[in-house]
């Protein structure tokens, strides 16, 4: 079979893969032409809008709607309770994830609010103006309950439990450990500590949440139009609970407009306005406005992680330990959980490097926020960060160049497979040839020159580096074993049509990545016809194999190798029938470009459109007992890695205002080994977007809650984001480590850029701090922190004692102690003021 | 709470008469009373740049122009500068160049660049970035967007592609 099509060969007929072909659906998008949830119109369509809790957390005491009721246009008003006995709740946790705990939730809360802007009440109206004049409307009668806001203090005592069933506001604890950790750092040459911080962040996607529920008393079936990155698991959700059989669920996911991971989950009020066309027999609609999306969209990346890295004499990493704390908001998010974030930053921290002794702790707790979960590049920004952050401060301390100590220590080339200190099993990387294509890129010693010639005018430009490894193409390791149905396994079905063109329908689904695109150009070159005559099918239960849908970077890799497979096999099953119709051996026809031809001579003997009409529409011509199967379906699943890795490395090169505070990107580089490269247009996008993704992250992004528990931010004029005017230019590089898992030997592109931009950026701004002697080390690194650092400003809250924020408190005069000599006191690195904004971007 | 007003407009190149809501804006009035779909709403605060449309020739936020105040004007949007081929230039470069992914910001995006080069010929990077910076792409990072942009500008004045 490898013969037929090795995508290894370069200047093969009808090779599409690995080449800059644009996107079939791009052009109905630059047009406006597309099809977004919103622009779904029913007949009898109504609208709901969401009453959302002002508390953190609160008893729904009384919910009185007559008001609401009276205004024209209002329907329905649906509470907590009318929801519950139409939809069993569910509890997120996953069995492998050991001892981990969450409560049920349903699509409205029937008792308790637990977060502010979680919806407690549903209006239905004819429109969603009338529906939001209703919500205004509606007087619920809260009872405020005291909350936990902090998770730095969510486990302490007298702190204040969200659910009493529950015991305490423990969601799940791991400690990672491997080697001899205390010997290591009992016996290391230095040590270099430091306390990270991630900001809590979101992935506001363009396109908010958008559904459009519809169920058909008549036949009995629920569809649903839903702006989601996993149709089949959402018709198992909704089947579930609400107790349906899942296939009288339908769901179809039109244009999606940006998802990042925020659209793979189980949202209450999306489930909540399916419950709702259920019960109302008529299609139901819901779009998320930017304050909704605000405050119920998932957030990602809440963590606090002290790290502490021992190195020996000769600048070699002898141990890494870190103790990770994370919050989650109220309840894990159904199916994936929310422990998994916590979980990856212990698997993945260190992963770059070769040493042996390592511990990383995660503890994930509960607290009276918005709810958090797997968000692009799920738990790799903040390990890399905190592996980042302690290489280079171990640089620092051996007088190392940060270039050197990486070399020093990324593991070889050539030793692979093998297996990490956390556990974690690699195929095949390419760290040392990465790194030397981005020295080759970016030119070193010029930029430090540069650096050094600046200096003296007073203008202070730094370099940061950051070595990455990325999971990519899960195994049912991920969430499967765990008990929850998530398909780690993908399908591909094609078939040729009468005038000879090629559908192909994918598990996978498109979000803009060019999911669409990749598969045709696989099925393209995997049958042998022209790209233009392959259409592709995506997004929709009812016609597309069973599969998991696009995330955790598994289109390619896992959907791309069933639409290889699948492709062959229709080559296969057409050259069977020319070898009947052309009196040949079916081995010595091959079938390029829409022509059968003779194999070895390349000459043609018949166009695939003359074979496939005959095939259907003159079959009585064939020998009778010849199979003419013109249609194959195939799937993938990985079986001997649970996770493909990817690997990585990122430049940055920035200018930082030690009068203003503000940062200025320069450039920025990347080389990444994504395995076979499909399509370099679309993977260089992939790991630009990624890359500000990371870097907004890193900046900007926060979202910010008062101690009580107030979600701080409303808009995109409190919540900043990166905009044009603030990017760099971003220059990609590859290098190529296919995985022999699959023919096609493709694995993830779409989390590399977001997983080690911040790392590069915070070591960017500690190097152009250095002749200061200040660093920072909590994202977003605002104006106000890096001043601070430089005890320019002081911070803007009172230390330490204040309850509620206790760890963004620090005074700037606290120096950051970042070395200490084997068991001397361990410094403390600390971190000025929460609020950045005094400095932040205005905008036009 | 719902006045009501008479409006004419001329939308796309198309006379259409309306009685709409005081309140209700551009956006809502394209999409929900003439099913043009292609303008989007991403915050409907003004600063996502999502809902970018042309009224009289010059782009605003839809967002925060309300429909009830255009009676007379001129609206066109992504649905009609396609339609006239205005921008099938840019239109094609955003395609080559993979500068639209989800394409949720590209019709507002594609309106805003095209007012770019209707008033500046040959833009340098960082005109374009800032021209562009009241918009926002979660996808692309901007990079393709503004070689997009720039292949255009320099394929207007007749010169090569770098
Ligand atoms: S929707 Fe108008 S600017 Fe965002
Ligand atoms: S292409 Fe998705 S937001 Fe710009």
């Amino acid at each position: 079979m490898n013969e037929i099509i090795d995508p290894r060969s370069i200047d093969r007929p009808n090779s599409y893969i690995g080449k800059s072909v644009p996107r079939p659906n791009a052009k109905k998008l630059v047009e406006g032409r597309g099809q977004y949830v919103d622009d779904v119109v029913l007949p009898r369509m109504v609208h709901v809008a969401f009453v959302r809790s002002p508390h953190a957390h609160a008893r729904i005491a009384n919910i009185d709607a007559a008001a609401a009721l009276k205004l024209p246009g209002v329907l329905r008003v649906f509470t907590g309770q009318d929801l519950a006995e139409h939809c069993e709740p569910w509890v997120a946790v996953l069995a492998h994830l050991k001892g981990m705990k969450s409560a049920p939730q349903h699509p409205l809360p029937p008792e308790r609010a637990t977060w502010v802007g979680e919806a407690v009440a549903a209006v239905v109206a004819e429109s969603r103006a009338a529906a939001e004049d209703a919500v205004a409307k509606v007087d619920i009668a809260y009872e405020p309950l005291p909350a936990a806001v902090d998770m730095e203090t969510a486990l302490a005592p007298g702190a204040a439990v969200i659910h009493a069933d529950l015991g305490d506001n423990l969601c799940f604890e791991r400690v990672n450990e491997s080697g001899k950790v205390d010997e290591a750092f009992a016996a290391a040459h230095r040590i270099v500590e430091a306390t990270f911080h991630t900001a809590r962040h979101t992935g506001l996607t363009l396109e908010p949440r958008s559904i459009l529920a519809d169920y058909n008393r008549a036949s009995g079936k629920l569809t649903a139009y839903h702006s989601t990155q996993a149709p089949h698991m959402m018709q198992g959700v909704f089947a579930k609970h609400m107790g349906l059989p899942e296939g009288d669920v339908r769901v179809i996911c039109t244009d999606v407009g940006g998802s990042y991971g925020i659209k793979v989950h189980v949202y209450p009020d999306e489930v909540a306005v399916a419950v709702i066309a259920r019960i109302m027999g008529r299609p139901v609609k819901f779009i998320a406005d930017r304050l909704e999306s605000f405050a119920t969209d998932i957030h990602a990346r809440d963590h606090r992680i002290k790290g502490r890295m021992a190195v020996d004499a000769e600048g070699r990493i002898t141990a890494v330990d870190v103790d990770d704390l994370t919050g989650i908001g109220p309840y894990s998010v159904y199916p994936r959980t929310s422990a998994v974030e916590g979980n990856q930053v212990v698997n993945l921290i260190g992963g770059p490097y070769d040493f042996a002794n390592f511990r990383a702790k995660t503890t994930v707790v509960f607290q009276n926020k918005t709810p958090t979960c797997q968000y692009r590049a799920v738990g790799h920004p903040i390990a890399t960060a905190v592996t980042e952050g302690l290489v280079d401060l171990a640089a620092e301390v051996l007088g190392l160049d940060p270039v050197e100590i990486r070399r020093r220590n990324l593991m070889r080339d050539g030793t692979y497979p093998r297996t990490s200190p956390a556990g974690m099993k690699f195929e095949g990387l390419s760290h040392e040839a990465s790194l030397a294509k981005l020295l080759a890129m970016i030119d070193y010693p010029a930029l430090r020159a540069e650096q050094a010639r600046l200096r003296a005018n007073d203008i202070h430009r730094g370099i940061g580096f950051a070595s990455f490894i990325e999971l990519t193409n899960p195994s049912p390791f991920m969430y499967g074993v765990g008990g929850a149905r998530i398909s780690a396994q993908d399908g591909c079905t094609v078939r040729i049509d009468p005038d000879g063109s090629v559908v192909a329908a994918t598990g996978v689904t498109e979000q803009g990545q060019g999911t669409e695109a990749i598969i045709r150009q696989i099925v393209a070159e995997g049958v042998g016809v022209p790209i233009e005559q392959v259409r592709v099918i995506t997004g929709d239960t009812l016609t597309t194999p069973y599969g998991g849908g696009t995330w955790a970077c598994r289109g390619a890799g896992i959907g791309g190798e069933a639409a290889l497979q699948a492709g062959i096999a229709v080559k296969q099953a057409v050259l069977k029938v020319a070898g009947a119709m052309l009196q040949a051996s079916s081995d010595a026809l091959d079938l390029v470009n829409g022509e059968i031809v003779d194999k070895a001579s390349g000459q043609s003997r018949m166009p695939l459109v003359e074979l496939s009409r005959i095939v259907y529409f003159r079959g009585d011509t064939l020998p009778p007992d010849l199979p003419r199967e013109l249609m194959q379906t195939r799937h993938f699943i990985t079986k001997q890695y649970p996770f493909a890795f990817t690997n990585g490395v990122q430049a940055c090169w920035l200018e930082v205002d030690v009068d203003t505070g503000m940062v200025k990107l320069l450039k920025h580089w990347c080389v990444e080994d994504c395995g076979r490269v499909i399509n370099p247009l679309l993977v260089d996008e992939q790991v630009r977007g990624g890359i500000v993704q990371g870097i907004g992250g890193a900046l900007y992004e926060h979202c910010l809650y008062s101690p009580e528990g107030q979600l701080m931010i409303g808009s995109m004029a409190d919540y900043l984001v990166p905009m044009a005017a603030e990017m760099p230019d971003i220059e990609v590089g590859h290098v190529e480590t296919p995985t022999k898992e699959s023919l096609l030997g493709a694995k993830g592109a779409g989390e590399a850029g977001t997983a080690g931009a911040p790392a590069a950026i915070m070591n960017a701004i500690n190097d152009a701090l250095k002749p200061f002697n200040a660093k920072v080390f909590a994202q977003p690194f605002t104006p106000e922190r890096i001043l601070a650092a430089l005890g320019k400003v002081p911070s803007r809250w009172p230390v330490a004692s204040s309850v509620a924020l206790p760890l963004r408190t620090a005074d700037a005069s606290a120096a950051p102690a970042l070395v200490t000599a084997p068991k001397a006191a361990a410094g403390t690195v600390r971190e000025p003021g929460l609020f950045g904004r005094m400095f932040g971007r205005s905008r036009a | 709470m719902s006045t009501t007003l008479d409006i004419a407009m001329t939308v796309n190149g198309e006379r259409i008469a309306r009685r709409v809501e005081a309140r209700q804006h551009l956006i809502d009035f394209l999409r929900l009373d003439l099913g043009l779909m292609g303008s989007h709403a991403g915050c409907e605060h003004g600063l996502c740049g999502a809902c970018t449309v042309r009224v009289d020739g010059r782009i605003v936020r839809g967002c925060l122009v309300l429909a009830a105040a255009l009676d007379g004007a001129t609206v066109e949007t992504i649905e009609g500068v396609s339609d006239t081929g205005e921008i099938r230039d840019l239109q094609n470069a955003f395609i080559a160049r993979n500068a639209c992914q989800c394409g949720y910001c590209t019709p507002g995006m594609l309106l805003t660049a095209a007012d770019l080069l209707a008033s500046k010929a040959e833009p340098t990077r960082e005109e374009i970035r800032e021209h562009l910076s009241g918009n926002y792409c979660r996808c692309t990072g901007y990079h393709a967007i503004v070689d997009a942009v720039e292949a255009v500008a320099r394929q207007r004045n007749g010169k090569a592609q770098p």
